[in-house]
């Protein structure tokens, strides 16, 4: 039945109409566009479970394809699809952005309308970011996804947040423009004239235009993961943005660029990639010890979790550029590779559930104190038992514990760069001990303790609204930690096929 | 001179015909009858853009001795003048009127500067170059100054005059030159000679200095864009919004005919001087623009960079890059007509919008029209889904398809920049709380043509295909 519709274009569009009808109600009636937003938003996530059970887990083909003309001139096409990689961070964006409506119920009373409708259209661009099969439209979805971010961080932000949006937007703009570049150099470098991502795939290219390619994309991948050094936009985007925004930033956007490295800069650029792996695994342990260290000593709760973010994600980095040296050092075996590339994707998912349930609980906080301090708590436990039971959860599930499914990630990729190098594998291992560090330090001040601060002893536990939010949350974190495989299976052959692709020479 | 001939002309006929009996009309209204000339105005516009539609030329035709060609740029550029100067019509109404400036023969000079536009547009022999570049220029000027009692119009009037003035001497005499070497004022007779050359003789490559030296005043193309920020800043907004549109698409088709179509053989010389004025243009409009705290300035100087990626559609020397340039231009002209068109909304009686201040929380005033603007300024610094992202992606597709990275790449660091000053509009009106507690008024017209004029730049960043197509049909 669900097989005639065009699937991937409903998940787009759906959510976008839905913020344009939202946008349309006005700020008279904020109820009315809290639940038009809320019904938008859960209907695309019902749309997600066609995309799950017709996904067949037995071929790296895109699926659910479509392909239109859109300009006819350059040969591009509304061309999109899925496969084993996009369809996971697609299925978590559609299920983040109901959980971020939701907390945003009461929070968001200044133009309560504008809020939803940025989030459901950010929703419908992300979503067409991990469809888009054609680079131009690829391109139009990431750039358009700024423009409502620029404007919720900056409307509904933190003091500072004119500073931090501005230089979000910047920071990203000079990332992408010149992979804009790289994108119609492929254009014209290819014999059809192609602007299709596959295409760009089987392009032969010289050491040197790959290495250049390589760098471009390396430019706007690093800006959006956010990889060490061009991490400084993140802290001042996620202290300034509301939660919501915060959880969409940590949740989704930060994986786009990790998609971008599967997407476009292992399998366009699979040479320049080998010989520059060095660099990102460089850049990668740096943001896992270095980064950790500086989460350590943050006084801001936000500034902490974020800084935590890019740790993280560097464990991601590490996993996608470590497949070259693992299969040269064990003899051609592609197992040990494919160990590190699905443990990056399961820790970029792992971390889409874990980061956007921190944000929250540290704004169910915010809205209750108006303080993201570190010294304005202590002794939350008094007052908030069972938020005070999620948060530690989540802050468990953040520094890796086995049985919640930040520990999978984690641990798949430490165990994949054991076969790589010692030295590597022993500095990712640190992660284990750093994350474990400022995680449950950020608990032990913030929930345990004796109350010092009098307003804390008179904080509500959660309402009904937050408890299913993070209720979802603590539900996947668990079952991802426990009974990872749906997830792997979907990914395998896609990752196969991509490694598969990649060692072979393109000069 | 064959009867034929005239069929070529009969848009421009009916043109002068209108702006003539606007003329004499006008002169028997009384004050408060005033909207029958801005009426016939527009009905004049509205009748020439259906004639030209009717009367389109498949295949080019040259008429009148060779001096006059109707092709298919040439009516693709002049339907589009057509509109944009409806819609500047539209916005500039109430605004004239609140001003005491609402008079008859702002819309008579006003037509008779489209009717220089057309000619320009469609000349074929230099003398028609001239000829249609003088008659949209003489008009500008004196709209320019239709303020008379404002200081700073008259002297941007009088700036404008005598820089203007200045360039078309210089034009005057690089074509003297072209013509005392080619023996030669038909453009094609030109272009034919030039193609003939092995190498071009020094008084050739003067008289083509010469010419680019004026068409980059005309353009605005740094480092003859001076007079460009004063004369936005010192003209009434409604007179700004005609010069930085409808002049624009102007130039456009006076470097198509003078530079592509008379000397294009000479390529290799001229590319490497607009190689210079383009990353001039880039560097200059997008890093001075940052310090202007003047919205009509910063446009001024957002247009100067404009021109700059304009411009490098021509350095790439193809139909393709010929065509992008023409794309950036119209969809340009569409996007800087709706921002001009907010600036004169948000004015009114004794008020000018002119400072970014002035735009502080339009949003909490007035949302549909702080998003209107949303949408021009994104689609001025080229993000999309807006049209002006697809307008830079045609050029640096050129240019990259004639092996210039580096030029498209420095084209974009710029665009980075430019950026900065663009998300400041945005900052102001939504991030900023309103100061003005001013209701906006506005006519049911205005809100109309307005509001669609700023959702085709989004409509068209959607469905960009059938203009792209357009473009490269004229133009090949």
């Amino acid at each position: 039945m669900f097989n005639d519709l065009p699937l991937l274009s409903l998940l787009i569009w759906l959510p976008v109409v839905g913020g344009l009808i939202t946008l349309t109600s006005g700020d008279r009636d904020s109820t009315g566009a809290r639940r038009i937003a809320l019904a938008f938003s859960i209907a695309t996530l019902l749309l997600c479970i066609p995309l799950y059970t017709n996904f067949s887990t037995t071929t790296a083909d895109m699926q659910f394809e479509e392909r239109v003309v859109w300009i006819e001139a350059f040969n591009i096409f509304y061309h999109m699809g899925v496969d084993g990689i996009s369809m996971p961070l697609i299925i978590l964006t559609a299920f983040i952005t109901p959980l971020v409506v939701i907390a945003g119920w009461k929070v968001i009373q200044v133009r309560a309308s504008q809020y939803m409708a940025a989030f459901l259209i950010m929703e419908g661009l992300m979503i067409g970011v991990f469809s888009a099969l054609d680079a131009m439209l690829f391109y139009v979805f990431w750039e358009a996804m700024l423009i409502p971010m620029f404007l919720i961080i900056g409307v509904w932000g933190g003091p500072n947040r004119i500073y931090a949006t501005i230089k979000f937007f910047l920071y990203t703009f000079l990332g992408s423009v010149l992979m804009l570049v790289a994108l119609i150099y492929m254009h014209y470098q290819s014999e059809t004239g192609s602007f299709a991502i596959l295409d760009y795939h089987s392009l032969k290219l010289g050491m040197t235009e790959q290495k250049l390619i390589f760098l471009a994309f390396l430019l706007a991948f690093a800006v959006k993961v956010p990889m060490w050094p061009v991490h400084t936009w993140l802290p001042d985007a996620h202290v300034e943005a509301p939660t919501g925004g915060s959880v969409i930033l940590a949740a989704i956007m930060l994986k786009i660029g990790g998609y971008g490295f599967l997407r476009f800069s292992l399998p366009i650029a699979p040479d320049a990639s080998a010989s520059l792996d060095w660099l990102i695994i460089a850049m990668s342990l740096i943001a896992v010890t270095y980064i950790g260290l500086v989460a350590m000593v943050q006084v801001d709760m936000k500034k902490l979790i974020a800084y935590s973010s890019i740790a993280h994600m560097g464990f991601v980095t590490l996993g996608f550029f470590l497949p070259f040296s693992i299969y040269f050092a064990n003899g051609n075996d592609l197992s040990g590779a494919a160990l590190a590339v699905e443990g990056g994707m399961v820790q970029m998912i792992s971390h889409g559930f874990i980061s956007a349930a921190l944000f929250l609980c540290i704004g169910v906080m915010y809205d209750r104190l108006h303080s993201r301090e570190i010294k304005d708590y202590g002794g939350v436990v008094i007052s908030m038992p069972i938020f005070a039971s999620f948060m530690v959860l989540f802050a468990l599930a953040n520094s890796g514990l086995p049985g919640t499914s930040g520990f999978v990630g984690e641990f798949m990729v430490i165990l994949a760069s054991v076969k790589s190098s010692f030295w590597i594998a022993l500095v990712a291992a640190s992660t284990l001990i750093l994350g474990a560090a400022y995680s449950l330090w950020l608990v032990k001040r913030v929930v345990f303790g004796k109350i010092t601060n009098e307003k804390v002893a008179d904080m509500q536990d959660l309402d009904r609204r937050e408890f299913v939010v993070l209720g979802s949350l603590a539900f996947t974190v668990l079952l991802f930690g426990v009974w990872p495989d749906p997830l792997v299976e979907v990914m395998h052959p896609t990752i196969d096929n991509l490694l598969r692709h990649i060692i072979v020479s393109k000069i | 001179m064959e009867s034929a001939d005239f069929t070529l002309i009969i848009p421009e006929i009916f043109v002068l015909t209108m702006a003539c009996l606007v003329l004499v009309i006008d002169a028997f209204l009384k004050d408060e009858q005033r909207n029958v000339s801005y009426l016939l105005s527009l009905a004049t516009l509205i009748g020439a853009a259906l004639i030209t539609w009717n009367n389109h030329f498949t295949s080019p035709a040259i008429g009148f001795s060779g001096t006059f060609i109707v092709d298919a740029m040439a009516d693709v550029m002049k339907f589009s003048v057509y509109l944009v100067t409806a819609a500047v019509f539209v916005y500039s109404r109430q605004y004239l009127r609140e001003r005491a400036l609402f008079k008859g023969e702002f819309y008579v000079l006003g037509l008779f500067s489209v009717l220089g536009m057309m000619v320009l547009i469609s000349a074929h022999s230099m003398l028609t170059v001239y000829l249609g570049l003088e008659l949209m220029s003489l008009s500008l000027y004196a709209m320019v100054a239709f303020n008379r009692d404002s200081a700073i119009s008259s002297e941007a009037a009088m700036k404008y005059f005598i820089l203007g003035g200045f360039a078309s001497g210089v034009l005057l005499y690089g074509m003297s030159i072209i013509y005392g070497v080619t023996g030669s004022l038909d453009l094609a007779a030109i272009s034919t000679y030039l193609s003939a050359q092995q190498t071009f003789n020094a008084p050739l490559l003067l008289g083509m200095v010469f010419i680019v030296v004026a068409l980059a005043f005309k353009l605005g193309a740094v480092p003859f864009h001076m007079w460009v920020p004063d004369i936005y800043h010192g003209a009434p907004s409604a007179v700004t919004a005609f010069i930085g549109t409808a002049a624009k698409l102007a130039a456009f088709g006076f470097v198509m005919r003078l530079l592509i179509e008379g000397m294009g053989a000479m390529h290799d010389s001229w590319q490497d001087i607009l190689i210079i004025l383009s990353v001039l243009s880039l560097a200059i409009g997008n890093i001075v623009a940052i310090a202007q705290t003047n919205i009509k300035r910063m446009l001024a100087y957002s247009a100067i960079s404009h021109v700059g990626f304009i411009l490098l559609g021509f350095i790439a020397v193809n139909p393709e890059g010929y065509s992008a340039a023409m794309f950036y231009t119209i969809t340009y002209a569409i996007t800087a007509a709706a921002a001009f068109g907010i600036v004169i909304l948000l004015s009114r009686e004794g008020f000018e919008a002119e400072n970014i201040e002035d735009f502080k929380g339009l949003n909490a005033r007035h949302p549909w029209y702080a998003f209107m603007m949303l949408l021009v300024v994104f689609s001025m610094a080229g993000v999309p889904p807006t049209v002006g992202f697809y307008a830079k992606l045609l050029v640096l597709e050129a240019i990259i398809d004639q092996q210039m990275v580096w030029l498209a790449v420095v084209a974009v660091l710029f665009s980075v920049i430019g950026a900065f000053y663009y998300l400041r509009v945005i900052k102001v009106m939504y991030f900023d709380e309103a100061e003005d507690s001013h209701a906006i008024n506005v006519s049911g017209g205005m809100h109309l043509v307005l509001s669609s004029n700023a959702l085709l730049a989004l409509l068209l960043g959607i469905f960009p295909g059938a203009l792209i197509s357009l473009c490269f049909s004229a133009i090949s």
